[in-house]
């Protein structure tokens, strides 16, 4: 299990800070992603988790700090260019456009073409047809590609962007609270997934709130509080419950652990 | 219950055919212009509108309509409006008149100068609107009273008049302006008076000749935009990243769609279209006058919303707006047949934006199955 300190981390965020105006979002967060590994992120509500992952996706610009892809210094100007250097991203506000088709969702911003005359057009064909299939593994049965994904329950819609992003993360693959609206065969299906593409070489950052499915898939874990790292902890080093307690901001879950007859 | 498979098939089922065909965004063109035809044919089927002359007439009107309406169509489905496509119309006819009249210069520069000129009003358009983030509303709009001023003012200042005339002598032998003052077709409409299919003149000096000589540039270029607009949308990827970006900005941005560039190209083409327009208008007219296009843009909003398109961006097709400038010139040019009031355009207008806007929600909801 410990061939990933064997490579290069694939992505170095170097304490990355992130300021809204006079809101520090992030103060210093420094994270190692190597390949083949899930890293999971945890913290609380308001911790700085999805905006640590939106510099990482070229979502925001950090105010400082340093970002090393693939050992060279990188600058995402936008997530065009992540996008195009293997990074996806599965944002907790999903990325979708209700409007639109299933399959013009799947592939929007990543349009697969044919020439035809010299020119490219767009294959739809092909893109119905990944669609479909991809979603099936996935464990959902569409009416159809044209389906508007405004028509799609909230989990089928989490299910799409988790399988675009699956699709076209050929290095680093972020899921930003992928499993929050998803059923239980379907969680299941993207635990198997951040599985199966790990074992691939990819390195996965997985954030969750739920302890379970951190420990069911992660090599290490990252726990954010108020826009600072509590610190990383390798698999094996930390009871779930440790972790646990970390996610709360360091405080005692212990209390209230004993009211609610420990099933928190 | 276990079998997914069969739950999958089940479910296609579950639409059917007669609710997909609502969905799709011409169904309102298309009953539309079914209705307003087969309204005219029995009310004005013998005034003449449906005779060659008759049908080149509201052809022509709604060519007029359908060459703005594809760049109001385009962008509006990337998100924003144009409120300044009317004072852009007059604009650029000012600008012909100008560089090829009173400043003498060959008609084809006047006309590459003036594109350059129109296409970088829409680009700084685009500019304003992605920058400061304002409703694109309000930036053209400021543009519609700026243009229109200056329309007004450079004629006044350096003819002192507001209208120039003296473009079709400028223009005559030009290589350039014939594509958009021109005719093509003579000969198939020579033919089609010789075989008798359409009448020709019997007296003076065109006898012989059919009553219609040829079909306008205007038509041709109405054509060529509503193809190209078409096949941009539904079948390239930059038509997806047209239909992302007024769908959801940010979500298209953060899936790696250009959505800047997309705006900014959108309004440059608007921006195109309007000219286009222009130019065939003081081909044909031989003179620009200062209020020129006025109203056009509402117009041509009016026709893309008929056609299908939501006003809040995302949805909506070519063919639809093409179709709602045919229902616009049509009902325009008919009821002029039909000897009705021409006031009463305004109302019909005012209606049937109303019913459109109004079917437009509802299949919104349809589609996105708004709870
Ligand atoms: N665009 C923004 N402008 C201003 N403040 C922001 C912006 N984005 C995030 N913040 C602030 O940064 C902090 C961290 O937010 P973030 O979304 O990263 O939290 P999170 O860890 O993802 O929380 P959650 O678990 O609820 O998703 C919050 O206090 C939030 O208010
Ligand atoms: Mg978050």
């Amino acid at each position: 299990m410990n061939s990933r300190t064997e490579h290069a981390p694939i992505i170095r965020m170097k304490n990355i800070e992130k300021h809204f105006g006079s809101v520090i979002a992030l103060a210093g967060v420094s994270v190692d992603v190597y390949p083949g590994e899930c890293h999971c992120l945890l913290g609380d509500n308001g911790a700085g988790k999805s905006t640590f992952i939106k510099t990482m996706s070229g979502v925001h610009q950090p105010t400082k700090g340093e970002i090393i892809f693939e050992g060279a210094p990188m600058h995402f100007d936008d997530p065009r260019d992540a996008i195009a250097a293997g990074i996806a991203t599965v944002h907790q506000h999903l990325a979708m456009i209700p409007l639109m088709s299933v399959s013009r969702n799947f592939f929007m911003g990543n349009e697969p073409t044919k020439k035809r005359f010299g020119i490219p057009f767009f294959d739809h064909e092909y893109a119905d047809r990944v669609t479909m299939e991809e979603m099936r593994k996935m464990g959902i049965n569409l009416r159809g590609p044209d389906q508007a994904v405004g028509t799609l329950s909230g989990g089928e819609r989490q299910t799409v962007a988790i399988s675009r992003a699956v699709h076209f993360g050929a290095k680093v693959l972020i899921l930003d609270e992928p499993t929050s609206a998803l059923g239980v065969r379907q969680t299941s299906n993207v635990l198997a997934t951040i599985d199966r593409v790990r074992k691939q070489d990819i390195a996965v950052v997985f954030i969750t709130h739920n302890v379970r499915h951190a420990m069911a898939v992660g090599d290490r874990f990252t726990v954010l509080n108020r826009g600072q790292t509590l610190g990383t902890a390798q698999r094996g080093q930390i009871t779930p419950d440790e972790l646990q307690d970390m996610m709360a901001g360091g405080q005692e879950l212990a209390t209230l652990e004993g009211s609610l007859g420990g099933t928190v | 219950m276990a079998d997914t498979a069969a739950t999958g098939d089940e479910r296609v089922k579950e639409i059917p055919a007669w609710r997909r065909a609502l969905i799709r965004p011409e169904l309102g063109g298309i009953c539309g212009a079914v209705l307003v035809f087969a309204f005219f044919l029995l009310t004005a089927f013998d005034s003449g509108m449906f005779a060659p002359q008759g049908i080149m007439n509201w052809t022509i009107v709604s060519a007029q309509f359908m060459i703005i309406a594809v760049g109001a169509c385009l962008l509006m489905i990337a998100g924003e409006f144009d409120l300044s496509v009317g004072s852009m119309i007059g604009f650029a006819g000012m600008m012909i008149a100008v560089f090829g009249v009173v400043l003498g210069w060959p008609m084809w520069m006047a006309i590459l100068i003036t594109f350059a000129l129109c296409l970088a009003i829409g680009a700084i358009n685009g500019f304003i609107v992605i920058k400061t983030g304002l409703p694109s509303f309000i930036v053209t709009l400021a543009f519609l009273f700026i243009l229109r001023g200056f329309t007004i003012y450079i004629p006044q200042t350096i003819e002192s008049k507001t209208i120039i005339g003296g473009i079709r002598d400028a223009a005559e032998g030009d290589w350039l302006a014939p594509i958009f003052g021109g005719k093509i077709g003579q000969g198939l409409f020579q033919w089609m008076g010789d075989v008798g299919m359409i009448e020709t003149f019997t007296r003076g000096n065109r006898a012989g000749q059919p009553v219609i000589d040829g079909l306008p540039m205007l038509v041709v270029w109405a054509i060529i935009l509503i193809v190209f607009g078409h096949v941009l949308l539904t079948r390239t990827r930059f038509g997806n990243w047209i239909f992302a970006s007024g769908g959801d900005a940010e979500a298209a941005r953060n899936s790696g769609v250009p959505v800047n560039k997309v705006k900014v190209l959108m309004f440059m083409f608007t921006a195109f279209c309007a000219t286009v327009f222009a130019l065939c208008q003081v081909m044909e007219f031989g003179s620009a006058g200062a209020d020129r296009g006025l109203l056009k843009e509402f117009e041509a909003i009016i026709a893309v919303v008929i056609g299908g398109a939501l006003l809040t961006g995302g949805y909506g097709s070519v063919i639809g707006a093409a179709l709602g400038a045919l229902i616009f010139g049509v009902v325009q040019q008919g009821l002029f047949f039909a000897g009705v009031e021409s006031s009463l355009f305004r109302v019909f207008l005012g209606v049937i934006l109303l019913g459109a806007v109004v079917l437009n929600t509802y299949i919104r909801r349809m589609i996105t199955g708004e709870r």
